[in-house]
């Protein structure tokens, strides 16, 4: 697993990553998307040759901090309005595949 | 008198309240047109006859009531994107196929107490991640101006079914130029606001640093009106600004003496389709005649402003994308035993291939080792992108800039290089990246008949200016009010 930590080589392991990402990926898109990821970050790193001494890194485009709100319950979405979109409920409950044995 | 849906929000709204036509007349107008026209340019995902023939009912016996609303009786419609209550929203996309909306998104909800009519879903690239609609899960949107090309995107379907005469007034949404470069593929009016100006609250969120909600109109003043009602602090999305917004009423003005627009070199540069260079020039010269003086400027990040952009978008949209697993709404794969199979596999079966690649792009930049060689880096290179806009807006109010290197192109041109696509958001992405604010306003015709849009760049909370300098430069444009002639 130590295979995506490779430095900036031959790009991206599309496999490793997808793993991370919780999604399967066939065969065919595994193959199309290493080829095209590695000219997308063979792209990126036109960045490392900018010269960032002493720049600050921008987090967020709105110069905004720390936002609080009264700490105060407030009305929410009714519960079966909220479960009709679940693909699997019962009553008030997600229904998931079993997590413990 | 028909042709109702060819008029503007504004026009509308004037001649309904001298009771000249009602909403519902409006609204079978509107349907008439996706009717007869939207098979072929398919800028519908969906739309409800009987509900929005509703809704006008109803907006009609409210004004003769004596309510009154800006938008009283005109229907808009909306991006697959924004949430509007008892409404589907897909992203179009297959993970989200079913999903109704349980509420309305806070600019769907403003539209609303104006009296706004909500009569269908707009197609798009696939959670927003595009630039030719091309990557819907439910078919491609055609431009309505040449059936072969690609309306631009992701906010396409918009785009075309305002260009097409088939709404009145379109939502979009514009992350790194979704809203201009499709208004300007279209020939339309489209407005990206500043950063935290409209709430993204009920959007769903693709990058979230980046995402912007704004309108589509067949002309600057129907664009302002949504923005002003739109736009404007709101608790439930804490990255909204706390400015108040000023009116947009009166854009009318006469020139554009004593305004100062910055033309920048980088943005004009090899690589660009010559009668986009030679309708922004003229647009420019146009300008001046108005009375704008046109001072040099320069954004020397320009070019870093793409890797930038896929970097930051991409990361933020691997986490934002997360939500969809198939536990709390959405598609579900069958037959998994545990949870992180279930995760895995409903992911494989809901997403399509740009999505695909762009969370595992996000993923990538974002994991163990590559966190500083890309993501810092990118954050760092968007503090100088800012800093560009910073100094150039000192020497002058507004920016004036192509939208796109080039005018529509064919459907599948560029579909198979992602690198070569992404590198056509060139001049709209830094807009995002600064949170600053633009419009797209329609310029001039390419040889072969397509739209080409000038992009009026402001300040973070400068859109009367870009709307006042966009208003008057209509005016005098020869693109303006000017539609496709196939239909």
């Amino acid at each position: 697993m130590t295979q995506g930590k490779k430095q900036c080589g031959q790009g991206v392991d599309v496999k490793y990553v997808a793993n991370l990402a919780r999604m399967d990926l066939s065969g065919d898109e595994a193959d199309a998307f290493q080829r095209q990821l590695a000219r997308v970050v063979e792209y990126f790193r036109e960045l490392q040759e900018l010269d960032l001494t002493g720049v600050e890194p921008m987090a967020h485009a709105a110069v905004i901090e720390n936002v609080f709100r009264a700490d105060v319950p407030r009305e929410s979405l009714p519960r079966d309005e909220v479960l009709r979109n679940a693909p699997q409920a019962n009553a008030d409950l997600f229904v998931v595949p079993k997590i413990v044995e | 008198m028909d042709g109702w849906n060819r008029l503007t929000a504004h026009e509308l709204v004037d001649r309904m309240n001298r009771r000249e036509c009602s909403s519902e007349e409006v609204v079978r107008s509107v349907l008439d047109a996706i009717q007869s026209k939207d098979g072929p340019i398919h800028g519908y995902l969906s739309v409800d006859p009987e509900d929005a023939l509703a809704q006008a009912r109803a907006a009609d016996t409210a004004r003769r009531n004596g309510v009154s609303g800006r938008l009283m009786g005109v229907p808009v419609a909306v991006k697959d994107v924004l949430n509007v209550r008892g409404q589907s929203c897909t992203c179009a996309s297959r993970i989200l196929k079913g999903y109704t909306a349980p509420y309305d998104a806070t600019a769907i909800a403003r539209l609303r107490a104006e009296g706004a009519i909500f009569l269908g879903r707009t197609n798009m690239d696939e959670f927003a991640m595009g630039s030719t609609t091309e990557n819907s899960a439910y078919g491609v949107t055609r431009n309505p101006w040449d059936l072969g090309r690609v309306p631009g995107g992701s906010s396409g379907g918009s785009a075309a079914v305002v260009a097409a005469d088939e709404a009145i007034v379109a939502i979009g949404t514009d992350t790194g130029g979704s809203i201009r470069q499709p208004a300007s593929f279209c020939g339309c009016v489209g407005l990206k606001p500043t950063y935290g100006r409209v709430s993204r609250y009920g959007l769903t969120a693709y990058a979230s640093s980046l995402d912007q909600i704004g309108p589509m109109a067949k002309d600057v003043r129907d664009a302002a009106l949504l923005f002003e009602i739109m736009s404007g602090h709101d608790p439930m999305d804490s990255s909204s600004l706390p400015e108040a917004v000023p009116a947009a009423g009166d854009l009318l003005v006469p020139d554009l003496k004593g305004i100062r627009l910055g033309l920048p070199a980088e943005y004009f540069v090899s690589g660009m389709d010559a009668d986009v260079e030679r309708c922004v020039r003229h647009a420019v010269q146009q300008c001046k005649d108005l009375g704008a003086e046109i001072v040099e400027v320069s954004l020397p990040h320009t070019r870093a402003a793409i890797a930038t952009y896929y970097i930051i978008a991409t990361a933020e949209a691997s986490a934002n994308l997360a939500r969809f697993d198939g536990v709390r709404y959405g598609t579900r794969a069958t037959g998994a035993n545990e949870p992180i199979e279930l995760y895995k596999r409903t992911r494989a079966e809901g997403f399509g291939p740009e999505v695909k690649r762009r969370i595992i792009l996000g993923t990538y930049v974002l994991s163990s080792g590559y966190y500083d060689a890309y993501y810092v880096t990118a954050q760092k290179v968007r503090s100088l992108i800012r800093e560009d806009f910073g100094k150039a807006f000192s020497q002058c109010d507004a920016i004036l800039a192509p939208v796109s290197p080039t005018a529509a192109y064919q459907i599948g041109e560029k579909s198979e290089d992602p690198l070569q696509m992404y590198l056509g958001d060139i001049f709209t992405v830094p807009v995002n990246l600064a949170g600053i604010c633009g419009l797209s306003v329609p310029c001039g015709f390419t040889g072969a008949g397509l739209p080409v849009g000038l992009q009026v760049i402001g300040p973070a909370l400068g859109e009367m200016i870009v709307l006042k300098a966009g208003a008057a430069f209509e005016k005098v444009s020869c693109a303006a009010g000017r539609r496709p002639g196939l239909m």
